[in-house]
């Protein structure tokens, strides 16, 4: 029997629930196992393609970052950070690494990882050594990073779904870059994003990518929350057009997650703004979907709360599974987590008590 | 030889690493490098780019507060214990 699977990050650690694929969403159809990674702060899982290996990134206050490795859906894990260190001349970065705040595996099989302070590194032996893809920080705009208020963070890594040479990243307050040439140099994808926040409203690199996302199958449309603004590109990231006019609440939030299959369609969680207090607008919780690329959107607030919900929700605590209709989870900062089997139409709360949430995936497995 | 001292949050993330470890080491990155060999990526748990101690691990040597620099003797007591911080 196919069976639910949902990997969530915290700063007190990672936790897995499971459940039934074809029961109810209750919260007592899902158990509950962690926290593991030794309680090591997570802030991504994910699970690696053919293997189905769990991965997850996070860093100790005390013993500083790793990628976490499990091959028994976190019965037990291995962790490595060989290889990811700037050197101790301190490379291109005024600091060591913090954290590893982002994974991602290329179509060949190679495991990418973005770090903070912001840099990406790259793994050929399924994250057992991590050498720097140093491309990206030799790019002139470098010395002009600043970190948004979540620091100066790798967060977002794409790979080309057939193309090995591309790779797209987003960095806050950076800004989104695209590589054409394997990483041994990066473009910045921003123009049409709006920095408002910058004397220059719109600077070639400095940019508060919130997220961003590939449309199944059409990896040239992406479509990006920003700080100032929800977008979609049609070009790859060359160029950018507003949608947050298209009747969103805000042009402010974090979570962007695709359909699966469909190309038009993505979820978004629209916050009040970001010096409103970033909670959902009007303190009544909603996800916000669009199924004909952001021209147009609907408000989905069945089972979750429409008054006095003063919540937030990070960057990466929103997943989807594969499932037909699409399962969508989302975890807040103040620890509930919520699932909605049906493309995000009602949802169900799971639990309430787990630490702030960081990170979801969601995945079925047979 | 020294012996050293790890902290429990330590050993969890190497299963089966004992303790208590008698090593060779004129100084603190000589006795944390002899660790590394016999359990390795422990030397990434305890020192960050510099090289140097990561900001919340305490070292002590005989007692007094150590840095990589700090020399050991033959008959001292290591203690590594992370410190009282987080949340």
């Amino acid at each position: 029997m196919p069976t639910s699977i949902l990997l969530v990050g915290t700063p007190k650690g990672a936790f897995i629930l499971e459940r039934a694929a074809d029961e109810g969403g209750g919260p007592d159809d899902w158990a509950i196992r962690g926290p593991l990674c030794e309680g090591w702060p997570i802030h991504d899982l994910i699970v690696e393609p053919g293997g189905g290996a769990l991965l997850a990134a996070g860093g100790s206050p005390w013993y500083g970052p790793a990628v976490w490795r499990s091959e028994d859906l976190g019965v037990s894990w291995t962790h490595s950070s060989v290889g990811l260190t700037f050197g101790d001349d301190g490379g291109t970065s005024q600091e060591p690494i913090k954290t590893v705040w982002s994974l991602a595996v290329t179509p060949d099989g190679a495991i990418l990882a973005g770090v903070e302070p912001a840099a990406l590194f790259r793994s050929e032996d399924r994250g057992a050594t991590w050498s720097q893809v140093t491309g990206l920080t030799e790019h002139e705009s470098r010395p002009t990073w600043q970190p948004g208020a979540g620091g100066l963070i790798l967060h977002t890594i794409i790979p080309h779904p057939t193309d090995l040479q591309r790779t797209w990243v987003g960095i806050s307050a950076v800004g989104v870059f695209e590589t054409l040439d394997g990483g041994a140099t990066w473009e910045p994808r921003n123009q049409g994003v709006r920095a408002d926040f910058n004397p220059d409203p719109h600077p070639i690199t400095g940019q508060c990518v919130h997220k961003f996302a590939a449309a199944a199958g059409e990896p040239e449309t992406l479509y990006q929350q920003n700080h100032c603004g929800m977008y979609r590109s049609s070009d790859g990231g060359l160029s950018w057009t507003d949608l947050t006019a298209n009747g969103l609440p805000s042009q402010f939030g974090f979570p962007l997650v695709a359909h699966p299959r469909d190309p038009d369609t993505f979820w978004i969680i629209p916050l009040n703004g970001d010096d409103r207090g970033r909670y959902v607008p009007g303190a009544s919780a909603a996800v916000w979907r669009t199924q004909d690329r952001g021209e147009t959107w609907i408000r989905f607030g069945d089972g979750l709360p429409q008054q006095d919900a003063y919540l937030s929700v990070l960057r990466e605590a929103m997943a989807r599974d594969t499932s037909e209709p699409v399962g969508i989870t989302f975890g807040t900062k103040t620890g509930q987590l919520w699932h909605s089997d049906d493309d995000g139409v009602n949802w169900q709360l799971i639990t309430r008590d787990l630490p702030e949430i960081w990170a979801v995936e969601a995945l079925v497995r047979d | 030889m020294a012996v050293v001292l790890l902290p429990r949050s330590l050993l969890a993330l190497f299963p089966g690493v004992e303790r208590r470890h008698e090593v060779d080491g004129a100084d603190v990155a000589a006795v944390i490098a002899a660790l590394e060999g016999r359990v390795p990526g422990l030397r990434d748990r305890l020192v960050e780019d510099g090289p140097r101690l990561r900001p919340h691990i305490n070292v002590f040597v005989a007692g007094v507060p150590a840095d990589l620099r700090t020399s050991v003797g033959t008959d001292d007591t290591v203690h590594v214990i992370p410190a009282v911080s987080g949340g």
